[in-house]
C-alpha cells in the first residue's frame, strides 16, 4: 500500500473515534429516545448485508493469482460457508475453511 | 446491591465471556497476520485492535488500503461494517441508561459482537439485576475477550512476517468473513441480503474501490426488510 505513515494512523484514529461515537449514540447521546423503527429494521441486516459484497470479490477473483479464478479458493470458500451454514459456530468454519484450502493447496502441488 | 454480590456478578460475566476465546483467538491472529501481510507495522497493528477494537471493520479497512481505495472509502466501508453497533447501543439503553456516563463510555468503548450477545442474554433472562450489577456483568464478559484480541493481535504480527507466501495468507480474510456470515443466514430474509450484496457488490466491480461495496450494502438492507415483510 501507498499511504504515508500520517495517513495510516489517520485512517486508525479516525476509525477509533467515529467507531466509538456509532457505539456510544444511543447509550450516550441519544438517551431513550425511541429511533424509527424502519432504521432498527434495516440495521438488523448491516452484517449480511456488508460482508458477502465485501468478500466476493475476493473468492472470485483472488489477488493472490492474479484476479483469475482458483479451484482452491473456491472450494476453502465453500466449505466455510457450507460448515457455517450447518454447525452455526464460528470457529468450526474457520477451522474447515482452512483445512480444505491446505488440503487443495497440498493436492495442487504448492507446498 | 452490596459489593460482595456485584462481584459475584463481575465473575459470572467472566464465565460467560470466556467460550468466545475459542473464535477471538484465531480472528486476532488472522488480524495480525493480514495486517504484516498488507504493510502495517506492529504499533499501526495494535492501534487498530486497541483504539478501534471492532474486528470485522479492521479487516474491511485494510483490505480497502490493500485495494489502495482513497482514506474517504476506506473510512466509509469500515464505518459500514460498524453500523449494526448503533443498533446494539440502542438495545442496551432501557438496561443500562441509567447508569453513569463514565460506565456508559466504557460499555461503548468495550461494545461488540460477544459482549452485547451475552449481555443482552443475561438481562433478558434475569430482569431483576441492578443497573451496578448489569454493568458489572458486560465488564465481566469482556475481560476474558478484550485483552487476548490485543494480545494475540501482536503475535500475529510478530509470527506472521514468518509465514511463507505458500501458506496463501492472502486468503484468511476471505474465509473468516464467510465464517462469521455464515451462521447469521438464519432467515430467508438475511439469505436475500447476502445474495443482493453479492450480486451487486460483483455487478459493479468496476467502480473505484468501495462505491460498489457501498450500493450493495444499501441495496441487500432494503431487500432483507422487503423480504421480511413478505414472510
Amino acid at each position: 500500500m501507498s499511504y504515508s505513515t500520517a495517513e495510516i494512523w489517520g485512517i486508525i484514529a479516525a476509525l477509533a473515534v467515529a467507531t466509538f461515537l456509532i457505539r456510544f449514540s444511543f447509550l450516550g447521546l441519544i438517551g431513550n429516545r425511541p429511533m424509527p423503527p424502519i432504521v432498527l429494521r434495516l440495521l438488523r441486516y448491516t452484517p449480511v448485508a456488508v460482508l458477502p459484497g465485501l468478500v466476493a470479490p475476493l473468492v472470485l477473483w483472488p489477488a493472490a493469482t492474479g484476479g483469475h479464478p482458483d479451484a482452491v479458493r473456491l472450494v476453502a470458500a465453500a466449505v466455510a460457508l457450507a460448515v457455517g451454514l450447518w454447525t452455526r459456530q464460528v470457529i468450526w468454519a474457520i477451522l474447515a475453511g482452512f483445512a480444505a484450502l491446505y488440503i487443495g493447496l497440498f493436492l495442487s502441488g504448492a507446498f | 446491591m452490596t459489593s460482595a454480590t456485584t462481584k459475584s456478578v463481575y465473575w459470572e460475566g467472566v464465565r460467560a465471556g470466556a467460550p468466545f476465546v475459542i473464535v477471538v483467538v484465531p480472528f486476532s491472529l488472522l488480524f495480525g497476520v493480514a495486517a504484516t501481510d498488507a504493510g502495517l507495522t506492529l504499533g499501526q497493528a495494535m492501534g487498530f485492535s486497541v483504539l478501534v477494537i471492532a474486528g470485522a471493520s479492521q479487516f474491511a479497512a485494510l483490505q480497502m488500503m490493500v485495494d489502495q481505495a482513497g482514506i474517504a472509502l476506506v473510512l466509509l466501508a469500515a464505518l459500514a461494517v460498524n453500523l449494526r453497533m448503533a443498533m446494539y447501543s440502542a438495545a442496551l439503553v432501557p438496561a443500562l441508561g441509567q447508569a453513569p456516563l463514565w460506565q456508559r463510555a466504557c460499555v461503548a468503548y468495550l461494545l461488540f459482537d460477544q459482549t452485547y450477545l451475552a449481555s443482552v442474554k443475561a438481562y433478558e433472562e434475569r430482569p431483576a439485576m441492578g443497573v451496578r450489577a448489569r454493568i458489572a456483568y458486560f465488564f465481566g464478559v469482556a475481560t476474558p475477550i478484550t485483552p487476548i484480541w490485543c494480545g494475540m493481535t501482536a503475535v500475529g504480527v510478530l509470527v506472521g512476517a514468518t509465514i511463507p507466501p505458500a501458506m496463501a495468507l492472502d486468503f484468511a480474510l476471505p474465509i473468516t468473513f464467510l465464517a462469521m456470515v455464515a451462521p447469521m443466514l438464519r432467515t430467508l430474509a438475511h439469505v436475500a441480503a447476502a445474495f443482493t450484496s453479492v450480486v451487486v457488490a460483483l455487478a459493479l466491480s468496476g467502480l473505484p474501490s468501495g462505491f460498489g461495496l457501498l450500493i450493495a450494502a444499501a441495496c441487500a438492507m432494503v431487500v432483507g426488510v422487503l423480504v421480511e415483510d413478505r414472510t
